[in-house]
């Protein structure tokens, strides 16, 4: 069943999903443009009734990785959908419009510990960190050590 | 007086530092007269930057850091992270070590469920509820230093199995103690479902639609009172889950009345599931030996007291993480408490608040404080008083 | 002895003050005052306001978002007032020592009376600890 899941979302993406790993029966990363992504967590979400997980970022040191994981639960499944962000333009399409208020959160986060902006979110302020903590330091960068 | 009618913004904060809610977190709470217009929440003041801390620490180490994320679900946290690397691998641990895993964590979601039941009965003003409730959350944290040498941060797992053995001759008498839970049990649901007083204080109250848990991805008990059919341990089996009979509870009206009534029917469940996991458990060896982590990256999630808790784990053949996600359930489900509580009255909003059971810790959540404000302000105190006395007013003369 | 001390040793009001913690020390903290451990009996009662407090429980790790507030709520106090570092955390920031969200332990923020720790500590080593506060405040007459 988990198969023909495949085969249904492979056919609505088509070539927007450039690589295609299954690491497992339960573990999927399909790697996609960042333009992308609001098309494909649409598809996800919306017709395939997916639920949000959680995203995580990564400082690649030569680019920004980002993984939205998407849980189908009537499979007991992860998709992980890979896109990358450069370097010196580290922004990316909020999921906010698409997903709802469950992004919020998860994106303020990867902005104040990343340094990645997302464009289209309703209130991209901090959310951990003091207001005290300074500008343009963001802890899980790679070039960030802890004091 | 203007013939205009001004609407009065009246900010209430709830915490930090208030007694009952150990974890400094910040609601900010508006209000027009009775009424909460809307809620800001605050996090910030728990986080550890544990994530990064992750990064300088061995695989090995990594079991410990994370053991004390939260201390209310410290088992959670580890398994999880054990399973992220074990899925990394492409490894199973071995089946003895799934039955034991799966005793500690349903230990733990009982632990955690009358823990949430005494600070529930706080805010309605049933403090012996919440006296009973933590009385009889010492068994269970006997039976975890019976286990694993300590009430709390029982380290039980690692990578690819578990520190510690059942001794199989301690299985009766774990048996035997778990079955006197069962009359506790009895008690608090005579307390809290079957009481009418708790239907007219608690039922209609706090209302967190479907379709709101949906749009929020909330989980756990929280989702699960609203008909938001979720649970990692029967959607993504791990553990034993899946060799034992027990039942996912749902309730479908979204209230504090069904949250509760979740978090206590639950508790029967893993009572049954520790049952049967000890009766049926294998023989077999409790580790499977993992000497190192090669690159890759995985993913492991368990359904934690609150919900699911996932960890992402990214290796690159070194001795510690690349890369470590961790996504605590209340990260989700604590943000609902605005599509609930908005619209309600004040005097309920504590115990809506307390319905989302926010670990914070889980959550990171710290809230900044230093907005002064020159409008009326009522303490955390006044609005858990305002809690106790509503229920107060329903109880029979 | 003075008033206000012998007030301390017969009957300690406690506020509990977390300051990045994993929670467990103040669950415990809170644990103390159900029937198993039952400290009221000793006369140590949980206030809900500072300024009522004799005995400061500190938990946690003192992070940068909470380290100013602890030092206000600490000169708020009125004095004398014990203050009591539970779990290691409090005594010296624990696993979470050198991360970029932790900042000082309690000790550098404000003076510590005693220290307890473990991981958590035991509900009965708290109980010492704050023992171990009374004798201290009345060997100092």
């Amino acid at each position: 069943m988990a198969k023909q899941l495949m085969f249904q979302i492979k056919d609505k993406l088509g070539d927007v999903v450039f690589q295609l790993e299954d690491k497992s029966a339960k573990r999927t990363f399909a790697s996609i443009h960042k333009a992308d992504l609001r098309q494909v967590a649409g598809v996800l979400h919306k017709d395939f009734k997916a639920r949000f997980s959680i995203a995580s970022g990564i400082d690649n040191v030569k680019n920004f990785e980002l993984l939205y994981h998407f849980s189908f639960d009537d499979l007991g499944k992860i998709i992980s959908i890979r896109t990358f962000v450069e370097k010196d333009d580290p922004v990316i399409d909020s999921l906010v419009p698409v997903i709802g208020p469950a992004a919020e959160w998860i994106e303020r986060e990867i902005h104040e510990l990343l340094g990645i902006s997302f464009k289209g979110h309703p209130n991209l302020k901090r959310l951990l960190l003091a207001d005290e903590w300074p500008e343009g330091k963001y802890p899980l960068r790679r070039d960030f050590k802890n004091e | 007086m203007s013939d205009k009618k001004k609407i009065r913004q009246t900010v209430i904060p709830i915490g930090p530092f208030h007694p009952l809610q150990e974890e400094p977190e910040f609601f900010k709470l508006f209000v027009d007269g009775e009424t909460v217009t809307d809620i800001e929440i605050n996090i910030g003041y728990n986080h550890r930057g544990i994530e990064k801390i992750s990064e300088v620490k061995s695989f090995d180490q990594v079991t410990f850091l994370v053991e004390r994320i939260c201390g209310i679900c410290s088992n959670s946290h580890p398994f999880a992270y054990c399973l992220a690397i074990e899925d990394l691998m492409g490894i199973e641990a071995p089946e003895r070590t799934s039955f034991i895993r799966t005793v500690i964590a349903e230990l733990e979601r009982i632990h955690s469920h009358l823990l949430w039941l005494g600070l529930a009965g706080h805010f309605l003003g049933y403090n012996t509820v919440f006296m009973w409730a933590w009385k009889y959350r010492e068994p269970v944290l006997d039976i975890f230093e019976a286990i694993t040498g300590n009430r709390n941060h029982y380290a039980m797992n690692k990578l690819g199995g578990v520190r510690r053995d059942i001794i199989d001759d301690d299985i009766p008498a774990i048996l035997k103690m778990v079955s006197e839970l069962v009359p506790a049990m009895d008690m608090f649901k005579g307390a809290i479902i079957d009481d009418p007083v708790i239907h007219a204080r608690l039922k209609g109250v706090g209302i967190l639609t479907k379709k709101d848990a949906i749009a929020y991805a909330a989980l756990g008990p929280v989702a699960r009172a609203s008909g938001f059919d979720v649970d990692i341990r029967r959607d993504e089996p791990y553990g034993a889950y899946d060799r034992v009979k027990w039942n996912v509870i749902v309730e479908q009206d979204g209230d504090v009345f069904a949250k509760a009534k979740v978090r206590i029917l639950e508790i029967y469940e893993s009572i049954k599931i520790i049952n049967q996991c000890l009766k049926k458990m294998p023989k077999g060896p409790i580790d499977a030996n993992i000497k190192e982590v090669p690159p890759g990256e995985g993913i492991g999630r368990i359904e934690a007291p609150r919900g699911e808790c996932i960890h992402y784990v990214r290796s690159d053949g070194s001795n510690s993480p690349v890369r470590h996600k961790i996504r605590a359930p209340s990260f989700m489900s604590v943000p609902t408490a605005k599509a609930s509580i908005v619209g309600q009255q004040v005097a309920d909003a504590s115990i809506i608040l307390a319905a989302v059971d926010p670990c914070y810790c889980c959550t990171e959540r710290m809230a900044v404080i230093d907005k002064k404000t020159n409008k009326q302000v009522l303490s955390a105190q006044d609005l858990v008083r305002m809690g106790q006395e509503k229920t107060r007013k329903l109880w029979k003369p | 002895m003075s008033i206000k001390v012998k007030a301390l040793t017969k009957s300690l009001w406690a506020f509990h003050l977390a300051t990045g913690s994993c929670n467990n020390c103040d669950i415990e903290i809170l644990d103390l005052l159900t029937p198993r451990f039952d400290v009221e009996r000793f006369g140590i009662v949980l206030v809900g306001s500072i300024r009522h407090a004799d005995v400061l429980l500190v938990t946690g790790v003192v992070n940068k978002k909470i380290a100013p507030r602890l030092k206000k709520l600490y000169e708020q106090t009125s004095k004398p007032c014990l203050v009591v570092a539970v779990g290691a955390c409090a005594c010296g920031q624990g696993i979470f020592r050198g991360g970029y969200n932790t900042f000082v332990p309690v000790d550098n923020v404000i003076p510590v009376d005693v220290y307890v720790p473990g991981c958590p500590p035991k509900p009965e080593a708290m109980i010492l600890g704050v023992v171990k506060a009374i004798e201290k405040v009345k060997s100092q007459k």
